[in-house]
């Protein structure tokens, strides 16, 4: 084998090394040369200075002396520091957390700097060769071992014995097919679920009762609106149907829900065709979910009737049926049919007409 | 490029780059905020409001036009709004934090330390003979509330819009915190944070960290909706409920930090960000050190 085919450029010189970086391949580091000597290592540090070397163990003994006290100190720390009750309170985490976290963080270093001294000023960098072998057995071992199953198998009498083998292998057969029903039970089908929200059976129970839509009350304090409570220029609320923390499980239910009402200037807001009676005046109401991977699209801004999801920047005009101006969303928020009933109260007339929210394998592409 | 070859071989190159790096991500941290200032509203007689529309015409007049009336550049886009309905509230909230008068009109108008009239520190008052550093102060906070009612007092008159909250309804209410949470994370944290840190917007438009505002500036920014803002009028969320949420920004912001830095209080992210970066780097910079080159050479053997 030559030097070039070796791989290593400079073979003979000292090569210059990036710091950091693994020393390049030499041709007679890596391959033995029958009972030559090995070469030492241009780096080797085989000649240690008495002098120097007893100066590098002071300094490795005085690390060793730290982590010694820094332990210590840890133990005393947790253990004496306020006892009663003040060290391990959350009022005083701060005080714990630089006490304990300081002493561990410095018993470990001093340790790992000693040691790394220790290698580096009183050991020398000595070349040591591994034989390897080959992975396969011995020939021998292989020639019993194949003799040994041949007869194993000749003995159970597999091939001239054929009830046996199918019956076993009908048996395997289940067993093998177990994981693919524990895979497919790993979570329940959506169903019908995403394709509704609550807005839906609010509606349905406010129309059973005679009424013609479902309040809409403000989330947080469940007050319901009115217009005349919502009639600031500007101004923006989500809103969650009424009766909706009376349900099983009101957080899934909010999740899919949240609505955000908004007053937008009724001479700057454009329904879209189909909806012109979706809207009272300007007020106008929102999915909260944005419709490209779910997070609460609620950064409205009055200025310039945008309304933005802080998770990807999607972006969405509220003047025109929140399409998408900007951003990885793909569709407009769903927007809630609005009206105002005899009373003066805020009420949606039904659900969403889409899906709320991101898409799902089952949406289908044809619903926009 | 030649001497940067022989640079970069050097043996401490590596720790430098590194060095560097670290440092740059460090730097990245900064932040700033100015200081604030405080005021009242009362009736206005026909001095304070001749007193109002001189201040108006001194610091608002270039701008907002001088009846108030805003003013729009050559394109028709408005340059400044006109103030006529704004109200008390919204003159308060926009010169009480320095926002106006607006030195460099952009995007977002910071907050800043305000303008000498309107800042209890650096207003000109005569003070009488002998008076104590104390009364030097109050005498200046007076001048500066007076100035500021006059001038809310000249806007106001000019049409109705909503008033400065007296003190006692902006009090926080520190039995409501929960509540004031919720309606927080529901109706403010999407652009404020959850801790009141603020966040971007678009177009270089941002929603302020609320960590310098007083109580009163947060109910009238509620109630006025200042810049991209929207309206949260008193019929939509009530009194009582903006001073639960008050009592939420207040209480949360005062909270310490268990970790000593709060890293902008945006949660277990950034501080997992600090903790790679700096820790990665710190664990790059040790095993560079345990694996480099020993520093003795090998002693030349020839003698």
């Amino acid at each position: 084998m030559t030097e070039t085919n070796a791989g290593s450029p400079e073979p003979q010189d000292t090569p210059k090394r990036v710091i950091g970086t693994p020393a390049p391949a030499e041709t007679h580091t890596l391959l033995a040369k029958g009972d030559d000597e090995p070469a030492a290592p241009a780096a080797a540090a085989d000649e240690l200075d008495e002098k120097s070397a007893k100066r590098a163990e002071r300094v490795v003994a005085l690390f060793f002396v730290l982590t010694f006290l820094a332990s210590i100190a840890f133990i005393a720390a947790y253990v004496y520091v306020g006892r009663d009750g003040g060290m391990h309170g959350a009022d005083r985490t701060q005080q714990a957390n630089v006490l304990l976290g300081g002493a561990m963080t410095l018993s470990f270093m001093a340790m790992g700097i000693g040691v790394t001294i220790w290698v580096r000023r009183l050991m020398t960098a000595k070349q040591i060769v591994q034989e390897r072998h080959g992975l396969a057995s011995p020939e021998e071992d292989r020639r019993i071992f194949a003799e040994g199953a041949l007869e194993g198998g000749a003995d159970t009498g597999l091939a001239k014995r054929p009830l046996l083998r199918r019956t076993l292998l009908l048996a395997a057969a289940p067993l093998g097919l177990a994981p693919l029903v524990l895979l497919r039970d790993l979570g329940p089908l959506p169903e019908k679920k995403l394709r509704h929200t609550f807005w839906r059976d609010a509606v349905a129970a406010a129309k059973a009762q005679g009424k013609p839509g479902v309040r809409l009350l403000v989330d947080g304090s469940y007050r319901p609106l009115t217009i005349s409570d919502f009639d600031s220029p500007g101004g923006m609320i989500t809103v969650v149907p009424e009766g909706i923390e009376q349900t099983a499980d009101p957080l899934n239910e909010v999740a899919k829900a949240a609505t955000i009402v908004i007053n937008v200037p009724p001479e700057l807001f454009k329904p879209l065709k189909g909806r012109e009676n979706w809207h009272v005046n300007g007020v106008v109401a929102y999915s909260k979910i944005c419709t490209h991977v779910g997070c609460p699209a609620a950064l409205y801004e009055q200025t310039t009737h945008h309304i933005l999801c802080p998770c990807h920047q999607s972006t969405f005009d509220a003047t025109n049926g929140a399409k998408v101006i900007f951003g990885p969303a793909a569709r407009a928020l769903p927007q809630l049919p609005i009206a105002v009933d005899a009373e003066g109260y805020l009420i949606a007339t039904a659900d969403y007409d889409v899906p709320v929210g991101p898409s799902f394998w089952e949406r289908g592409a044809t619903q926009q | 490029m030649k001497w940067f070859t022989a640079w970069r071989r050097r043996p401490w190159a590596g720790y430098a780059v590194v060095l560097v790096a670290l440092a740059t991500i460090g730097v990245v941290y900064a932040g700033f905020s100015p200081r604030t200032a405080q005021a009242t509203d009362s009736s206005a007689s026909a001095d304070d409001l001749a007193h109002g529309k001189q201040l108006f015409n001194q610091n608002c007049a270039s701008c907002h036009g001088p009846n108030a009336e805003g003013t729009r550049d050559a394109k028709g886009n408005a340059i400044a709004p006109s103030l006529i309905g704004v109200g008390a509230a919204a003159v308060n909230f926009q010169v009480s934090t320095g926002r106006m008068p607006a030195m460099n009109p952009g995007a977002e108008m910071p907050r800043k330390t305000p303008v000498p009239v309107f800042n209890p520190d650096t207003i000109q008052v005569q003070y009488p003979p002998n008076a104590t550093e104390e009364q030097k102060k109050a005498l200046r906070q007076a001048a500066v509330d007076k100035n500021l009612n006059d001038i809310q007092a000249y806007v106001e008159s000019l049409g109705n819009g909503p008033s400065v909250p007296s003190a006692d309804q902006v009090a926080p209410a520190n039995d409501k915190v929960g509540l004031g949470g919720t309606l927080f994370r529901t109706n403010c944290a999407q652009c404020h944070n959850f801790a009141g840190q603020g966040g971007a917007l678009t177009y270089g438009k941002y929603a302020p960290p609320l960590l310098q505002s007083t109580p009163t500036q947060i109910y009238e920014a509620m109630i006025t909706g200042p810049e991209a803002m929207p309206v949260f009028n008193d019929t939509t969320i009530t009194p009582e409920q903006k001073r639960a949420i008050i009592a939420y920004i207040v209480q949360t912001r005062s909270e310490a930090n268990p970790g000593g830095n709060g890293l902008g209080r945006i949660g277990p992210v950034a501080e997992g960000l600090a903790g790679w970066l700096v820790g990665i780097g710190l664990l790059v910079l040790a095993a560079m050190w345990i694996t480099a080159k020993k520093p003795k050479k090998l002693k030349k053997q020839h003698d």
